[in-house]
């Protein structure tokens, strides 16, 4: 099991007010993603734990791309890998923020 | 004097030893070994068929069965590398040499033996350039086929699953050959004549139906939305783009996502009617909910699918048919035509280098090609225009006299940029490279080149190499859709932003899709039972498929 923190400022906060979202399930060649809006409205931090080693530079660069393209200013995000490719970790983080654009 | 009529001579030789086997042509199960053991000599060239579904299993643990002492150092041609008994032969010394097409299933032993040197390769072909040797230089001296039922003057009916029987026959019983064929049943009268009795010298009556491999049935069920959008994407991008009415369709999930998403998607884009009308294919189950919805006007078969065989004779409007109602498909022909008669030809992969190369070899898996190479090139011969075709031969060609222009053959591969256990797509050198070095081949077993391909689609985007104007724009326009694999990640961004500016390269959004659409809802199957529904009942899943 590996475990990496990435921790980005963001020029704008997450839109929509949901303080909490979970998509995805913890299954081989899947993962579950837990947004929780507790961080100031400009940082953004993402936890992963993987079964997977040895990954850690594509992981870095999946977040970076969604913390661009997204913006998510005040996630926290958790998330719990089962060994998911990056193009499925993409589709989950953004499926996790379109589920926090919601109202409260 | 030179004696004209040797092989004749011989092939009557053959015959006459054989016959002390037989009841006039007709063998018994168990005498299969005796048989073979009296027709065969060492050194012979024999074609096994192995086709990739029938199978002439009977005969093929017959020659493995054989005394290595008496039948050896054979070589054997053959289209399919399918049962366990196929490479049996080559660990035994019954069989010495091997020319072949494809190997799906035995993928992995192959390779270890071709490693091994257990096996002297000729060469991994395409269908159609299999065939062709069997004509020239590769003309079998026995062939062993397989057929649903015979007469006992041996007028073989090979079911829906005709194959490749009638190729190997020609080039074997007109060129002083033996044909020995097995079948499930003698009958009085067989319901149609595939090949007529005056070819075939034995009938095998087998001990158990003949095998067929459910190669083209993918599940519904295990699509996944990273397929559904790489669907949606080609859908878009590429058939409706060019109007493609004429296709072949490669088996893997990627392209039965796109089935299952003419009458739901693709209807709702309006293209009913302009795109995927006629076709090349296998009777793919994921086509039901198409084929019901009015998409399909017509479909040729290679070969026929398990399950698939009632539905088939209840539309045979869409589907070739015999005068008894069943399918007759035919490897040969429907390569041709997926060869000249087809705009399109879209497929998974393996592997893809920078240059657009792509292989299904990797470093323990030989899975061999099929039909890829002959239907993902682009036919020189071809002399008849279409609007896909002309399109696509305008956006290649930039130089040189408008008025003669030729058209280009579209040949998409579709694939995800990691494949199961993340291993990468994209890569530097292909596996093929290595594996020629380590055997000795000439030729690396290069699957389709870079130079037929006109699209690469991935989950992050379509990448057009027509449009590519020199080996750089060509690397960064595949680097540019490799996603987070090595090669993705080494792009040149500004590059690939410019190439994206030119249309080289769209991704999901400048084709106006959000990949959060790309959900299993949009299916017009969800599982086999929805296909089940799909056909009124008439299609019957073999069992491993049947999950409810």
């Amino acid at each position: 099991m590996e475990t990496l923190h990435f921790r980005h400022s963001t020029q704008k906060a997450a839109s929509g007010s949901k303080p909490m979202a979970i998509t995805g399930v913890v299954a081989s060649g899947n993962l579950e993603v837990l947004l929780e809006r507790v961080l100031p409205p400009d940082a953004c931090e993402v936890a992963i734990e993987t079964p997977v080693g040895g990954y850690g530079d594509v992981w870095e660069a999946v977040v970076a791309d969604f913390v661009a393209r997204t913006q998510p200013g005040g996630l926290r995000i958790s998330i719990n890998d089962g060994g998911a490719r990056p193009d499925t970790v993409s589709l989950r983080l953004a499926q996790g923020a379109r589920l926090m654009e919601a109202s409260a | 004097m030179t004696d004209w009529r040797s092989e004749k001579m011989a092939r009557d030789a053959r015959i006459e030893a054989g016959r002390v086997h037989a009841q006039g042509k007709v063998v018994r199960g168990d005498a299969v070994v005796d048989l073979l053991e009296a027709v065969l000599k060492p050194g012979d060239r024999i074609c096994l068929e192995g086709d990739n579904q029938k199978q002439a299993d009977c005969l093929a643990r017959g020659l493995a069965a054989c005394d290595p002492t008496k039948i050896h150092d054979l070589h054997m041609v053959q289209s399919g590398i399918v049962l366990p008994e196929h490479l049996d032969v080559f660990e035994t010394g019954i069989a010495k040499r091997l020319d072949y097409s494809y190997s799906g299933p035995q993928g992995g032993r192959i390779a270890k033996m071709l490693y091994g040197g257990q096996i002297e390769l000729g060469a991994v072909h395409t269908y159609l350039e299999l065939f062709a040797r069997y004509f020239v230089d590769l003309t079998p001296n026995v062939a062993l086929i397989a057929g649903v039922s015979a007469d006992r003057d041996g007028n073989l009916y090979t079911g829906p699953n005709t194959e490749d029987t009638p190729t190997v026959v020609e080039a074997t019983a007109f060129k002083n050959g033996v044909v020995i064929a097995q079948v499930n049943e003698i009958v009085e009268r067989v319901p149609r004549v595939d090949i007529p009795g005056d070819r075939i010298d034995f009938v095998v009556e087998a001990d158990t139906p003949f095998y067929v491999e459910p190669l083209f049935t993918r599940d519904p069920a295990a699509m996944t939305e990273t397929q559904i959008l790489i669907a949606m994407m080609a859908i878009k991008g590429i058939y409706a783009e060019y109007g493609v009415r004429r296709l072949n369709h490669g088996i893997g999930f990627g392209t039965a996502a796109i089935e299952l998403l003419l009458p739901t998607y693709a209807e709702k884009l309006g293209l009913k009617g302009k795109i995927a009308t006629h076709w090349a294919l296998n009777p793919h189950p994921t086509l039901i909910p198409a084929i019901e919805s009015g998409w399909v006007k017509q479909v040729h078969c290679f070969g026929s699918e398990v399950g698939m065989d009632r539905y088939i004779r209840e539309r045979s409007d869409v589907f070739f048919t015999g005068g008894d109602g069943s399918l007759r498909s035919n490897r040969a022909f429907c390569q041709t035509a997926g060869l000249y008669a087809c705009d399109m030809f879209i497929g998974a992969t393996l592997q893809i280098d920078l240059a657009g190369h792509s292989s299904t070899v990797t470093q323990n898996r030989v899975a061999g090609f099929g039909g890829a190479p002959n239907m993902g090139s682009d036919p020189h011969g071809r002399r008849h225009p279409s609007d896909a075709w002309m399109k696509a031969g305008h956006e290649a060609e930039i130089v040189g006299d408008p008025a003669l222009m030729r058209g280009r053959k579209l040949v998409v591969q579709l694939v995800e940029t990691f494949g199961d256990k993340l291993v990468p797509t994209f890569v530097e050198k292909l596996d093929a490279l290595e594996l020629a070095k380590k055997t000795g081949l000439q030729l690396a077993p290069v699957m389709i080149y870079g130079d037929d391909v006109t699209h690469i689609v991935t989950e992050e985007g379509i990448a057009n190499l027509l449009l590519c104007r020199n080996a750089d724009e060509r690397e960064q326009a595949i680097r540019g859709v490799a996603g987070y694999t090595e090669v993705g990640r080494g792009r040149d961004r500004a590059m690939v932003q410019h190439l994206r500016e030119r249309g080289v390269i769209r991704r999901p959004e400048d084709l106006g899709i959000e990949p959060l659409d790309a959900d299993r809802s949009l299916l017009a199957a969800k599982s086999i039972k929805d296909l089940v529904h799909w056909s009124g009942g008439l299609y019957e899943p073999p069992a491993r498929f049947r999950n409810w």
